[in-house]
């Protein structure tokens, strides 16, 4: 393996690790808002405790998204450092205004949260994770525009006399189109994480409920609603998620067309060609795939929003293409990766979708389900969201391959650089240590929170004594208890 | 002042905010174990008794770093291309370590088991004492400068990186973020534990003055600027002023003062003795990357300007209302029960 492979791995296996725990973030910061807002607005303190039980499994959550995080931001000048030099005048800005605007707010307010149950006003203290829910879609927010310069790079020309692309229009680099639809498609993605976690959870309480007479009133008055309302947000998630993936893959066709027809497995340019459902290929290349499902009209609708009449540019001329303009090179994505994590993003979707019909059906005018099959059925679906997000990021960058930044048809042909062009002149050997480090790491990490995650779910919420009164006059004495400590 | 001139400057402050916030994070951090293995009463409660002093606010203070290294990224990605693959294995470590730190200090107390506990205090002791030792090793590489060639590619040898005045460096900061650590611990906490943490800050003291006095004149005789013996004079002062204070064991709060005031001396030392280079080269003065041929266009600096004059004064009120909402202090005593799971359904 050279260095350029062993670095492409290392950022791979650590951004995608990363975005395991951060959808989970992003869509729980506001539903436990939510809860909480219910609790305060009703005084019904079924909605107290749901809120301290999701609250304890964020918290478990946030720590090692954070704990990830800091590696990407380090990883740009580590491993990517002639990219750094390259995009530094346009890429940085995104990523402070992250730390200045969101981290700051997120990881303050996260801590007032967590201690001042009663060292706070109780309209102050929920509009904390108010702050929080806020600034962790910011984060999305910054980042993805970052990532949308990479895809399709605006507001930037390329300097002759510096050798790097420098940003003439920051107001273009926010208003990327790419970046605006694929923030909002990463956040519908986070709440549909979220709302199925909520749902998922509580159903499977709800099906153990039954064998635990005590817990009957719990079924009704907390499980239940929470179950009810995971599922409506994973609905209308699922509903986003689709109206913002055909936007973006209908700008996909235009700013990224090799994306989009290595996705499709569509070797040659063709009019209103059939959308592939399986294909079945020897190797990674046009010349050795056999097409067995295909179905008609699908594929013309999403790259152009008609059913006929299209013309789609295949692998193979667009690699040509590449060529006279760019020079020598392979421009082609991995087919099979690209090919298939798009498949599994889209099929994997359906898991979830399903399990919410199934959880408004089962729980219609007032039911309580105790079938067993359903409390499988819930504990199936936790990981299915998880997985697809991780399948679309798998399917962005991998078919933005071989680029670091692909060049944009209608901007400054000069703003491109490939990964090989990118990457950091290190041994190979020291980066493959890196990459062990990070992955063991990330291994023992990913079991630990693993087993956290699922004794407290197993758990359940537990008995709180009172819910929390704010503590009246603050200067009454030196010392004073806290509500909660780590 | 040019936009090149202030984003130095404002670096220069971010990782200010950075030091003597997390500084002193570090410092409780490194002395956790510690706090438990002396004095009266149950240790575990000792432990989470200094633990909890940072417990509200470690995670914001962290923050510092990581919009530092981004407003590096931003407004001199010479620099920070040229730092960060150089600094491959150091940078490597650091974050290591902070990832223990960080799932050390949250997940500590999620389940309630003595073995669960000691693993988590072995992170938080490894996430703390090695950023401890190589922010201070990374900044003398810094200011020491790197073998960079005329076409801007660093040839590092293993003695760039570790050398005399390079470990020095890391002694300097960790010996004195264990010493501000004590200090912060006397000033949050009441009882016992704040008995001893003045004694550890007394036992401190002088390897934090030696070491970190060291330090200082090294760096301001071998890299300094005469008016840098300014920033090293007040540093000395306030650093013997917090330790005087310490040993007559009154006013700690003051103590801390001067230990803010000590940490944000070194930081002006540093910047100022590498002014107006960002990274010098140890092979020709001309190869050097300087805030003039690091930085990116006025157009970005100036957008990057108003945003972070605009949203720093913001984001320093409410962190300051965090430190005063959990103002009071902490005792052993007053530390509620573990509300962690057993290890175990039961």
């Amino acid at each position: 393996m050279d260095t350029l492979d062993v670095s492409r791995w290392q950022f791979g296996i650590t951004t995608v690790y990363h975005f395991i725990f951060v959808p989970l973030t992003i869509g729980l910061a506001p539903l436990i808002a939510a809860m909480q807002t219910a609790w305060v607005i009703t005084g019904n303190s079924s909605w107290y405790r749901l809120t301290r039980f999701f609250g304890k499994l964020f918290l478990i959550n946030f720590a090692i998204g954070v704990a990830t995080g800091i590696v990407q931001e380090f990883q740009f000048g580590m491993n990517w450092s002639e990219y750094s030099r390259f995009v530094g005048d346009i890429f940085g800005a995104p990523l402070a205004f992250e730390g200045l605007i969101a981290f700051f707010f997120e990881s303050t307010f996260i801590g007032l949260w967590i201690f001042g149950w009663t060292r706070l006003p109780r309209l102050i203290h929920l509009a904390c994770i108010w702050v929080v829910a806020f600034a962790v879609n910011a984060s999305a927010y910054f980042i993805i525009a970052a990532n949308s310069f990479m895809q399709h790079p605006v507001g930037a020309r390329f300097n002759p006399e510096t050798g790097r692309a420098e940003l003439i229009d920051f107001g273009a680099l926010l208003t990327n189109n790419t970046a605006i639809w694929a923030f909002l498609h990463a956040v519908a993605g986070s709440f549909l994480t979220a709302g199925t976690f909520v749902a998922a959870v509580c159903a499977w309480l709800l099906v153990r409920s039954h064998k635990r007479a005590h817990e009957a009133e719990e079924a009704k008055s907390m499980y239940r609603p929470a179950t009810i309302a995971g599922s409506l947000v994973a609905l209308a998630a699922s509903a986003a998620l689709f109206y913002t993936g055909d936007i973006q893959g209908k700008l996909m066709f235009e700013q990224q067309p090799m994306k989009m027809a290595s996705a499709e497995s569509l070797c040659h340019t063709e009019t209103d060609p059939d959308f592939s459902i399986l294909t079945v290929g020897t190797q990674n290349n046009c010349d050795s795939i056999t097409q067995l499902i295909d179905v008609p009209y699908v594929l013309p609708f999403l790259a152009k929003g008609e059913f006929s009449g299209v013309t789609l540019a295949g692998v193979k001329d667009l690699q040509q293409q590449y060529e006279q303009r760019f020079g020598p090179g392979d421009y082609r994505p991995n087919l099979f990766v690209t090919y298939w994590a798009f498949r599994a993003m889209i099929g994997l979707l359906l898991v979830p979708v399903a399990f919410a019909l199934a959880t408004l059906w089962l729980t219609r005018r007032g039911r309580i389900p105790n079938h067993r099959w359903f409390g499988w059925f819930a504990l199936i679906t936790i990981p299915t969201p998880f997985l697809a997000n991780s399948a679309g990021w798998v399917f962005t960058e991998m078919g933005r391959q071989p680029w670091v930044v692909v060049p944009n048809p209608t901007g400054d042909q000069l703003v491109r650089m490939t990964v090989q062009e990118g990457v950091s002149d290190h041994a190979p050997g020291m980066v493959l240590f890196s990459l062990a480090v990070f992955t063991l790491l990330y291994g023992v990490l990913a079991v630990i929170w693993f087993w956290l995650i699922r004794r407290y779910i197993v758990e359940g919420p537990q008995e709180h004594d009172s819910e929390p009164v704010p503590a009246k006059s603050p200067d009454e004495d030196d010392v004073a208890p806290l509500s909660f400590a780590y | 002042m040019g936009l090149q001139e202030l984003w130095f400057f404002i670096i220069a402050g971010l990782f200010c905010g950075f030091l003597i916030l997390e500084g002193f994070d570090f410092g409780v951090g490194m002395l956790m174990g510690p706090f438990g293995k002396v004095g009266a009463g149950d240790p575990e409660q000792r432990r989470r008794a200094a633990l909890n002093t940072i417990g509200p606010v470690w995670d914001a203070n962290e923050v510092w770093l990581i919009t530092a290294g981004a407003a590096m990224f931003a407004a001199f990605p010479n620099w920070y291309a040229t730092v960060f693959s150089a600094l491959y294995l150091p940078l490597l470590a650091i974050l290591f370590a902070m990832i223990l730190r960080i799932v050390g200090i949250e997940w500590r107390g999620k389940i309630n088991d003595p073995r669960w506990r000691t693993w988590a205090d072995v992170g938080i002791a490894i996430g703390s004492w090695v950023p401890a030792i190589l922010w201070g090793v990374a900044f003398a590489v810094l200011v020491r400068g790197l073998p960079i060639d005329a076409d801007g590619r660093v040839h590092l040898s293993i003695g760039d990186v570790l050398n005399g005045y390079t470990v020095l460096g890391g002694l300097a900061t960790a010996s004195l973020f264990a010493f501000y650590g004590a200090v912060f611990v006397a000033l949050k906490t009441a009882g016992p534990v704040r008995d001893d943490a003045f004694r550890f800050a007394r036992m401190l003291s002088l390897p934090a003055i030696a070491l970190a006095g060291g330090f200082g004149l090294w760096t301001q005789l071998a890299h300094g600027k005469s008016w840098t013996w300014l920033a090293l004079g007040v540093a000395v002062v306030a650093l013997l002023a917090a330790v005087a204070l310490i040993w007559a064991r009154r006013n700690e709060g003051w103590a801390f003062v001067s230990m803010m005031v000590v940490v944000a001396a070194v930081v002006v030392l540093l910047f100022g003795a590498l002014y107006p280079n960002l990274l010098p080269s140890t092979l020709n003065p001309d190869w050097s990357v300087t805030i003039y041929n690091g930085s990116s266009t006025p157009y970005t600096l100036r957008i990057m300007s108003w945003a972070s004059l605009t949203v720093l004064p913001l984001v320093l009120a409410y962190q300051g209302w965090t430190y005063w909402v959990f103002r009071r202090r902490i005792t052993a005593d007053a530390i509620p029960a573990s509300v962690g799971l057993s290890r175990r359904r039961s």
